[in-house]
């Protein structure tokens, strides 16, 4: 055999395997959406028809929708994603601009040991302090404890991000007649619009999956996606269907946002791995 | 004003995410901490009463807990295993040309940042065992069906563990992919020159000069998995009888389930100073691995 033909091989062996390492990983998020478009009975006869051989139906997604109040979780796992990262963005962004300019390499590893404690040693004391506070059942328990997750992780991208614009450019400012805190926010935040989408991006959407700290802590008002989700299975007979149209439509959006917005998401994932 | 702001810009900055940290992290952590010496059951009627060591005596003299301890290490310890060898390989594989790369890095991302309930309750309908998929499939191909899930026996772990290799394998590759962006040409020319195969590459060149970013996407992923929660909870909530119960389970399980809040206070800081641990391991030699390249 020459060596071109040898070559081809290797490319299409190549191709073959890595479609098929991707077919798997992709295989489990397909069967869910699959499995939302069919009816219960098909669900639970698989073994009876082909893959595809079903009627497909919105049934499973009007159910969800309208019987147990999912667009109300949906609304709550938004205001609870959402304003958990704009308030971690406001206190997270200074304090991570002061660690990058004033070199507090200290507070800098502070921030990495926050991220590394295991949600669980919060749960009771939180639970206990929100009770006594009368915040259960209220947004302000659920934000705040989010914000242990967006906060930390805000401000551990953000600080290479401030270390990388070049203190000149905010010495021009200074010198044009702004002020310390004017340049921060027109020169040093404006320049890092890019990490800013990354840390936000990435804080709403580890808030918006989060489960823990939402089980323990969700009232009846502001029960989030997750729990939902989780909830839908308590019921004696377990709704299949109902179940994977939950599942998607909790997936959905982040699937959508991290598709279109993937540069971000994988800078954001994979910093601290690679450099710094 | 505006110069006494400029002044103080170092304090101003840093003091609301002081005052958050020691609000939300610092003043529970220190009150679980208290908590874990007292007799306390969630119970308004009745006041926790100090009891000194007795909750960690007992929770060391627990069976149930040694067993989730174990669970939690082989856990950790197969996951992380195949996660690093399969996420490895993977990126050495889309490290090449091929077509559709962009498209591929993007969809593998998928399972990382898809909910983990969701990917739970997937999981759940393809592995239960009379209509799942797994099932159909296995006695297609004429197998005998299996429990999956649903049994007391290891294998209950172990399809756990298959799922947080699926969750997570991508995220090991995408760091380590990234790592093996950096390294220069130059090597892979010289060995191209002397004749070297593709295993000798791997393992003279990629394999040394990547292993810094291995071992910190490594490391990155131990402190995580010995904290899986979700996926477990959504899937088998610790059972079947204790089956698939890890640390974090059990200690949950205590707090909202038997209300032992004393107890589950305890075990939470004995979870705390071993992740912690781990962690200040991981940043050692994080900035060793620095240091030296």
């Amino acid at each position: 055999m020459n060596r071109k033909a040898k070559s081809v091989i290797a490319s299409i062996f190549k191709h073959i395997l890595i479609y098929a390492v991707l077919l798997i990983t992709l295989f489990p998020l397909l069967w869910m959406l699959l499995a939302s478009f069919e009816p219960h009975q098909s669900i639970i006869n698989q073994a009876a028809h082909g893959l595809f051989e079903f009627e497909p139906t919105l049934q499973n997604f009007v159910r969800v929708f309208a019987q147990y109040d999912f667009a109300e979780y949906t609304l709550n796992s938004f205001i609870v994603a959402a304003v958990a990262t704009l308030l971690s963005l406001v206190i997270g962004l200074p304090c991570a601009y002061a660690i990058a300019r004033f070199k507090m390499r200290k507070s800098s590893v502070v921030v990495l040991l926050v991220r590394m404690i295991p949600g669980i040693s919060f749960l009771l004391p939180w639970f206990t302090i929100f009770s006594k506070l009368g915040l259960r059942n209220t947004y302000a328990a659920l934000i705040l404890s989010h914000m242990l997750i967006a906060l930390p992780f805000i401000v551990w991208i953000m600080i290479p991000n401030f270390e990388a614009i070049p203190r000149e450019l905010e010495e021009a400012a200074w010198i044009d007649g702004c002020t310390q805190h004017g340049a921060f926010v027109r020169v040093s935040l404006r320049l890092s619009t890019p990490g800013i989408i990354t840390a936000s991006l990435l804080a709403f959407i580890f808030s918006w999956n989060n489960f823990m700290f939402s089980f323990a802590l969700a009232g009846r008002d502001t029960i989030t996606l997750p729990v939902a989700v989780f909830n839908f299975v308590s019921y004696a007979y377990i709704d299949w269907g109902g179940l994977m149209a939950a599942s998607v439509a909790i997936t959905l959006p982040i699937i959508i946002l991290s598709l279109c917005l993937q540069r971000y998401i994988i800078s954001g994932l994979t910093a601290g791995a690679v450099k710094g | 004003m505006k110069k006494w702001i400029d002044r103080h810009l170092k304090g101003i900055f840093v003091t609301p995410s002081i005052i958050f940290i020691l609000l939300m992290i610092i003043v529970p952590l220190a009150y679980n901490f208290i908590m874990s010496f007292t007799d306390w059951q969630m119970s308004i009627v009745k006041a926790p009463k100090f009891i000194g060591l007795t909750n960690y005596i007992d929770i060391l003299k627990d069976e149930r807990f040694r067993n989730s301890v174990w669970r939690t290490i082989v856990f950790s310890g197969v996951a992380i295993l195949l996660e690093s060898v399969l996420g490895v390989a993977l990126a050495v594989l889309i490290n090449r040309k091929f077509h559709g790369r962009r498209l591929v890095q993007a969809l593998m991302l998928l399972p990382v940042v898809a909910t983990p309930v969701a990917l739970g309750m997937v999981w759940n309908l393809m592995l239960e065992p009379s209509i799942g998929i797994g099932n159909v499939l296995l006695t297609s191909l004429g197998f005998q069906p299996r429990a999956f899930l649903s049994t007391r026996s290891f294998e209950s772990m172990f399809w756990l563990i298959m799922i947080d290799v699926w969750e997570w394998t991508p995220m090991v590759m995408l760091m380590v992919y990234g790592g093996l962006m950096t390294i220069p040409t130059a090597p892979y020319e010289s060995a191209l020159i002397d004749g070297a195969n593709s295993w000798q590459t791997f393992t003279k060149i990629t394999l040394p000069l990547a292993s810094p970013t291995i071992l910190v996407a490594v490391l990155m992923r131990l402190i995580d998995v010995v904290k899986t929660y979700d996926i477990i909870y959504a899937t088998t909530g610790g059972g079947p009888s204790f089956a698939t119960e890890t640390i974090n389970i059990y200690g949950y399980l205590n707090m909202f389930s038997y209300y032992r809040f004393g107890k589950a206070a305890a075990i939470s800081v004995l979870f705390f100073i071993v992740v912690m641990a781990i962690g200040c391991g991981f940043l050692k030699v994080k900035s060793k691995v620095e240091v030296e390249y």
